[in-house]
């Protein structure tokens, strides 16, 4: 694309690659540029290598494309991984007193800065990157004002750091201009008013404009994010926070706080998610409304703790004993991830059960640009049945009562005449258990269709599926949860290039909408789902619930997310007849064989 | 706590549901559930004003046998689950109860939590050294020796203090109290439901099905009075000492009350400052707080 621009910037855990991507990101932000960023990181906090991409461009973009163009190397070995991966028209920018250039591939210009002499001799290690940025700035074409505010916005409260980076970028920037040459699509700028957000401050933000009062974590990468910003925001919103000694805990206590009738929500992810599952059941059978947030990352069990994966919607689906009663949803995108906290608290409110709500770590630690009109806007609160004040008919009230709908309007402890005792045994609409003294087969088969029926109302509650795309292709990708920013782009390529095609993203795995699902699906000719895990869950979930049997799948499982070229090929592929293709990301540059090369130090890890 | 101001007085049958208890004939919950219906009515707490959790176990089926709100979680759970509850309406008096084998074996690491986390509620566990609803394995609290369903040989694990276990994680108010002896306990219960902080009470309650050593006259033999003998309740390495005593001669009554208990969780977090959380007519943030978050990310 003609407007737009992938910049890649290549470091060890500690180089501060993370704070210059951040800085790149708002300057571009501030002249109204969207920008999405994903960071290819190890499980360290110092050393070792990440890799940050970021997207530049005049529109949203939803995903981190295919290929860096423009590069900052913060250390020899990002020079040595990265250079080759730069596309012709590009740039690479690094420290000339410290690194060694190298080979660089045809139509790619190397731009080393003196460093020293810009910054001056004394000055601190993390100036070469201010230096840098500068010049990464001068030669994109950003403007220097943009920068130079968001240092002022840093560091507000100290006017002599703010001076010491304006200076160290403008030297850098100056340097670069006079001496290398630009890009030959310099962005220029937008009317557009953007926020940089992550999935993890927009499931937390959303979660507070829905009323979330009462949240509950232990700390597991990739959902930390939401328990760092509760911390921080909580108590000036009178949002009670608690970090709870396990899974285990956090779950039986962000259920305690439902039931007594405050929007309640917890985050974890596959691991944490494991120890939350017998108390899902809980929620079930008492019918308590809860969201509990699952960031999914690369499994099984410990796994990849700083890597993508949608490995978790077998364990979401199977997170109970017996038949229990829940909606499992996952948002599409970042900005998803906030408006879809709207409709899971009211979900689970309405229907008195638990909200399973899977993210990964692709939408939860991806950055992205949204426009602060998009964020600011009231959500919609539906409480459904509840009875908050004694309304003379506490005689005939029973917290289980038998309605056509299933839902029994939700005394909140508290009020007067209504007392009830809910149990995780088995109960009668009167919350008596019927599962010692009193046994009656009659009243459990009545009271397990009372539940169940409420499936039937979220069915019909639920927004309908939309077909992206033209309609009367006879091919059909089908995803769920964060492939859609990915594969909607290369859904638009490959129409491009002739190929007829359209994308259904499918967003509530339970209920599922089995009519609508299919009505789309019937008579394709091709039906292909992109997914990110090995063995093909959402499939096999797609063909239980609808008896259709996909002609073709592309899964990726090696913890990178994927790149519209794999879902491009892998399409074609599966166009030309084949199955299933497993593609991968098989840049020399992304990885690392140990024993650890020089300059791989593993202190401590993040997980 | 909801309970500040001195309130009349109620009788104690306002606490008796329509549904009898289902223990068996002579067990100790008996007396723990009359007790606790005797505590609330002299403390004059109305009934929608208590929630009473448990976990599972034939003790943690109480609330169902008291008129109250209430939970009847899962196994181990009473205590998160109490927790949530008080820090979504604080305004409401939390009672968790449960087993000795749902407190301190499968619950054991919350019990710990929650005393150090100091949450305004009042712990009830009715300790019988066995594991009755699963009829009768070994617990936490059996005796070494002891021969249980699952310990035919006798139990080669050594026996928990909870009273020890409670004083080192920082429990600020830690009491035992004996089934067999009504009027002491009830006292226990009115203290520990006005102490403000984690209060909890180990109450000796047989098993008079499973656990054929230490039964009614087993401890009636045993027990004493810590305020017979003249204990400082206040001194925190006094209780100590006294929660080793465990044989011939086995105190109960009140081991450490804080006599300057820091401010409880709940009573602390600035969330809960005003009424309780879950009473907000209004939810969602208001304009002006969105707009100053989003401007976070500008
Ligand atoms: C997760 C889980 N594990 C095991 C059980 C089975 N179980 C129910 S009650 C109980 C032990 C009860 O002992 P205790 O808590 O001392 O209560 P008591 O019956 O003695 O009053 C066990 C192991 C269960 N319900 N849930
Ligand atoms: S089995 Fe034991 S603990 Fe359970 S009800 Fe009977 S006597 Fe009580
Ligand atoms: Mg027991």
């Amino acid at each position: 694309m003609e407007n737009e621009i992938m910049v890649g910037i290549g470091g060890a855990a500690g180089d501060g690659g993370a704070s210059t991507a951040d800085n790149l990101a708002l300057t571009s932000a501030r002249q109204g540029l969207h920008v999405y960023v994903y960071t290819s990181y190890q499980s360290l906090i110092r050393g070792g290598h990440s890799w940050i991409r970021l997207r530049l461009s005049t529109q949203m973009v939803n995903n981190v494309s295919d290929q860096v163009s423009a590069m900052i190397a913060l250390n020899q070995d990002s020079m040595d991984r990265h250079l080759q991966e730069l596309a012709p028209g590009g740039l690479c920018i690094y420290n000339g007193d410290k690194v060694k250039p190298g080979k660089a591939p045809e139509g790619v210009q190397l731009c080393p800065l003196p460093v020293f002499e810009l910054a001056g001799k004394d000055a601190l290690p993390i100036m070469q990157n201010t230096v840098g940025l500068g010049a990464l700035t001068g030669l994109l074409g950003l403007e220097f004002a943009s920068l130079s505010s968001v240092f002022e916005h840093t560091f507000k409260k100290k006017p002599q750091v703010v001076k010491a980076n304006v200076d160290a970028a403008k030297a850098g920037y100056d340097f670069a201009v006079k001496t290398y040459k630009k890009i030959s699509n310099p962005l220029g700028r937008t009317g557009a008013k953007l926020a940089m957000v992550h999935g993890n401050n927009m499931i937390a933000l959303g979660a507070a404009n829905a009323g979330c009062k009462v949240y509950c974590a232990y700390p597991m990468s990739p959902a930390s994010g939401v328990l760092h910003w509760m911390g921080a925001h909580g108590p000036s919103l009178g949002i009670c926070v608690r970090q709870v000694e396990d899974e285990i805990g956090v779950a039986n206590m962000t259920i305690g706080a439902a039931q007594m009738g405050v929007r309640a929500m917890c985050a974890t992810s596959g691991g944490g998610f494991a120890l939350m599952t017998e108390a899902i059941g809980m929620a079930s059978i008492m019918e308590i409304p809860v969201v509990m947030i699952n960031v999914m990352r690369g499994g099984p069990s410990t796994g990849l703790p700083t890597k993508q994966e949608q490995g978790d919607l077998n364990q979401a689906i199977g997170a109970s004993q017996g038949d229990f009663q829940r909606i499992i949803m996952a948002p599409a995108s970042i900005a998803d991830c906030y408006t879809s906290m709207e409709e899971a608290f009211n979900l689970a409110e309405k229907f008195q059960m638990p909200v399973l709500y899977l993210s990964d770590l692709l939408m939860s630690e991806g950055h992205m640009t949204l426009e602060t009109s998009f964020l600011d806007r009231e959500f919609k609160i539906d409480r459904g049945e509840m009875v908050f004040e004694d309304d003379g008919k506490g005689q005939s009230y029973y917290r289980y009562k038998d309605t056509p709908s299933g839902v029994s309007p939700r005394a909140i402890p508290g009020v007067p005449n209504h007392l009830y005792v809910s149990a995780t045994d088995e109960h009668d609409e009167d919350g008596v258990t019927i599962s010692d003294v009193y046994t009656d087969p009659v009243v459990r088969k009545r009271v397990v269709d009372k539940r169940e029926r409420k499936m039937q109302g979220v069915l019909a509650a639920l927004p309908k599926p939309k077909l992206e795309g033209p309609a009367d292709a006879d091919t059909t990708i089908v995803t769920y949860g964060s492939t859609w920013g990915v594969v909607s782009e290369a859904v638009e390529r490959l129409n491009k290039e002739g190929i007829k095609c359209n994308h259904l993203s499918v967003k509530f795995l339970v209920p599922f909408q089995e009519k609508e699902v299919t009505e789309i699906l019937k008579g394709k000719k091709n039906i292909i789902v992109v997914e990110m895990n090995k063995s093909g869950q959402f499939a096999r979930h797609l063909r239980a619930e609808t008896g259709i049997a996909a002609t073709g799948h592309v899964r990726k499982y090696d913890g990178e997310p994927f790149e519209p070229k794999h879902v491009v090929n892998g399409i074609q592929e599966c166009l030309k007849g084949q199955k299933l293709v497993e593609t991968g990301s098989v840049e020399p540059g992304w990885r690392t064989p140990h024993p650890p090369g020089p300059g791989v130090l593993s202190t401590s890890s993040t997980h | 706590m909801a309970t500040a101001v001195a309130a009349t007085p109620r009788d104690a049958k306002l606490y008796k549901p329509e549904v009898p208890p289902d223990w068996c004939p002579g067990c100790g919950d008996y007396g723990v559930l009359t007790v606790l219906q005797r505590a609330c009515g002299e403390l004059g707490i109305p009934n929608e004003q208590l929630m009473v959790i448990s976990g599972i176990g034939c003790s943690s089926n109480l609330p169902g046998f008291f008129k109250s709100y209430g939970m009847h979680s899962l196994h181990g759970r009473s205590l998160p689950v109490a927790t949530g509850a008080k820090m979504a309406n604080h305004e409401m008096t939390v009672i968790a109860c449960g087993g000795d084998g749902d407190g301190y074996g499968i619950g054991q690491g919350h019990f710990i939590h929650a005393m150090r986390r100091n949450v305004n509620l009042t712990y009830i566990v009715m300790d019988n050294e066995i594991y009755g609803l699963t009829t009768g394995q070994t617990s936490p609290t059996s005796e070494t020796g002891m021969k249980t369903k699952s310990t035919p040989h006798g139990n080669p694990e050594g026996q928990l203090n909870p009273i020890a276990l409670a004083l080192a994680a920082g429990c600020g108010f830690v009491a035992r109290g004996f089934s067999g002896d009504i009027n002491h306990l009830k006292s226990l219960y009115t203290q520990a439901i006005q102490y403000p902080g984690f209060a909890l009470i180990d109450v000796f309650s047989p098993c008079v099905t499973f656990n054929k050593q230490n039964t009614f006259g087993w401890f009636k033999e045993r027990v004493y009075k810590l305020e017979d003998k003249g204990h400082d309740a206040a001194n925190w390495n006094a209780a100590m000492d006294r929660s080793k005593e465990w044989g011939a001669q086995i105190p109960i009554g009140l081991f450490y009350k804080n006599p300057n208990p820091k401010p409880s969780i709940d009573a602390a977090d600035p969330a809960l400052q005003g009424q309780g959380l879950a009473k907000a007519k209004k939810l969602g943030l208001a304009a002006e707080q969105r707009k100053k978050l989003i401007e976070e990310y500008v």
